[in-house]
């Protein structure tokens, strides 16, 4: 009898958790976004915890290739700019972090992620910057294959993320205009400044390539995301999508990209490039790429050095609360 | 050049000195900061020097040029990158190490304090663009000035680790703060002509607020120690080597070019 009522019970939990998964998938379907408090499937949750943490890691890791250049900055209205860049980038990080944590993880769990190494960031962010002009590089090509995605996410299905990347792209595109603009003063400068321009290009020419993640056939994640419209476009078409920008811009800047078989194909309208090498990106993703040992220590020490400063705040924030209860 | 015009520039290079020296130093945290919260701020603080510090080359560039007749003229990036370590004038406590987030905090709150009443003063020069620069710096250092407050408070009457910590910044960075108040001729002249501040008249106000901060923090006034000075007039200690290389390092290194 018991293993009976058991069983309806059980059949009955499967129906209407079918039936509360039905409505889901049409309010996806009818472009309705999902809410914190909204019914959504575990596995729902745990992409977009997954996705939008690291994305709030790729922002706080990416100020670090950056914020190195700030004490170099070559003048003061270019230092200027530089601090308030990777200071907006600190700003993306928080409004992640909180888009996250209504999902049910909080930020301190999600450090702690990152620096044990069990998340994962953007792998762009563990090749060296070299050069002023890699903050030209990085504005232009990583900000700029960042917004790529980014633009589709301000139309991803969870509410709290697509928020966050509206106020984000606005920012990143300033950002990648920036970049530009590094680059375009140093090919208008000295050979010193062209060969650093072009020097710059060529180093963050692939890895930038390699943001848009693994081909369409070997991505794990693509196909639910696709479904659940948490991404709304695959890696090759968003890398396809930055070529085609980017091969046109750089005739602007009088510069080539590194790539011999780059060519305009004018049947599929749009440019042929050559094959990006997967090695080298699988190495970086599992952490063997110059600089992410580098990078996670950085980390690291900001946070774990930071423990006794947290501490401090909230042991004071309690005394000033007995405080006041106390009169 | 006249010998006030001399003290004027003398006092716009001081005034733009410490702001560019607290910016630079302060903008190494970014990105290495306790939270993203606090990253934020201390940045916004940088941005708001460096802002400052524009203001002053600015107006110490166009005050050179018009009373040079040799007709080579100076910019702002000039007088930040390519001044030698005795020409910066800026007091030694905006050079001292970052330390620990509580020695960064302690040096911000004693230089804010500092800045503050001085640009309070100096919103009355009787330069008309040192008063607007003065005046529109004010409302930010009046925020740098609260939000330092509150820090060093905050990890003063925090944990016995913090309060510990604080105890050694306090001693690390208080024979510093006598230079402030100690007047360089050039602070001097311009007193004299209506131009500068009255640092015997802000040492009262910066105490004031000090011991009314302190106090709150469980902090102790160090009693009498003896005052580092030299800052003012290209006496500088050794951190300033270090720090002028990695700022002047693009213009050095590849001279005369536009970035």
């Amino acid at each position: 009898m018991q293993v009976n009522a058991l069983f309806l019970y059980t059949q009955r939990f499967d129906m209407e958790t079918d039936a509360i998964e039905k409505i889901f998938q049409q309010k996806i379907d009818e472009e309705i976004k999902i809410e914190p408090k909204d019914w959504m499937p575990e596995k729902y949750r745990q992409t977009l915890i997954r996705q939008i943490s690291q994305h709030a890691h790729s922002e706080i890791v990416g100020m670090l290739p950056e914020g190195g250049w700030i004490k170099y900055a070559p003048t003061l209205k270019r230092k200027a700019i530089l601090i308030a860049k990777v200071q907006d980038e600190a700003g993306h990080g928080l409004y992640l972090y909180s888009a996250a944590e209504t999902l049910g993880i909080d930020y301190l769990t999600m450090m702690e992620q990152l620096v044990s190494g069990k998340a994962k960031y953007s792998s762009i962010f563990n090749y060296p910057s070299l050069s002023w002009a890699d903050m030209g590089a990085i504005g232009w090509l990583v900000d700029g294959a960042a917004i790529l995605n980014q633009v589709m996410l301000c139309r991803t299905s969870y509410g709290p993320y697509a928020r966050a990347m509206v106020r984000i792209c606005k920012e990143e595109s300033f950002h990648q205009r920036q970049g530009f603009d590094i680059l375009y003063t140093l090919s208008q400068g000295t050979d010193e400044q062209k060969a650093m321009c072009q020097d710059a290009i060529n180093r963050w020419w692939w890895p930038s390539l390699m943001m848009f993640g693994p081909k369409d056939e070997a991505s794990t994640h693509s196909d639910q995301s696709m479904n659940w419209k948490i991404k709304r476009k695959s890696n090759d078409e968003l890398r396809g999508q930055f070529v085609n920008m980017i091969a046109e811009q750089v005739k602007v800047l009088g510069m080539t990209l590194p790539d011999p078989d780059l060519k305009w194909n004018e049947e599929k309208n749009s440019y042929d490039f050559g094959e990006i090498n997967w090695d080298e990106f699988w190495n970086v993703v599992k952490g063997n790429g110059p600089c992410n040992k580098q990078r996670i220590e950085a980390r690291r020490k900001a946070h774990e050095g930071g423990t006794w400063v947290r501490e401090a705040a909230l042991a004071y924030a309690d005394k000033k609360k007995n405080k006041s209860k106390a009169a | 050049m006249p010998e006030n015009m001399l003290s004027k520039i003398d006092y716009c290079l001081h005034l733009a000195d410490n702001a560019l020296i607290l910016c630079h130093k302060n903008a190494a945290w970014c990105g290495h900061a306790p939270s993203p919260e606090l990253d934020i701020a201390l940045t916004n603080i940088s941005l708001d020097l460096i802002g400052q510090a524009r203001n002053f080359y600015q107006y110490a560039a166009t005050l050179i040029n018009e009373n040079n007749a040799k007709g080579d003229s100076v910019t702002d990036d000039h007088l930040a990158f390519l001044r030698d370590v005795n020409e910066f004038k800026n007091c030694l406590l905006t050079e001292i190490p970052n330390g620990d987030w509580g020695q960064t905090m302690l040096r911000q709150f004693l230089f804010s304090n500092y800045q503050y009443f001085l640009f309070q003063q100096l919103i009355n020069s009787k330069d008309e663009q040192i008063a607007a620069i003065a005046e529109k710096s004010i409302k930010e250092t009046t925020y740098h000035l609260r939000w330092s407050s509150e820090w060093v408070i905050r990890l003063g009457d925090g944990t016995p680790e913090s309060h510990s910590r604080m105890v050694h910044a306090v001693q690390e960075l208080w024979p510093y703060t006598g230079e402030l108040f100690l007047p360089a001729d050039y602070e001097m002249d311009c007193l004299k002509s209506g131009i500068g501040a009255d640092l015997e008249l802000l040492k009262k106000d910066w105490w004031n607020k000090t011991h009314e901060i302190f106090s709150e923090a469980t902090l102790s006034i160090p009693g009498k120690s003896f005052v580092q000075d030299g800052g003012k007039y290209g006496k500088h200690t050794e951190n300033m080597i270090p720090l002028l290389t990695e700022l002047q390092y693009m213009q050095r290194a590849y001279p005369g070019c536009e970035w």
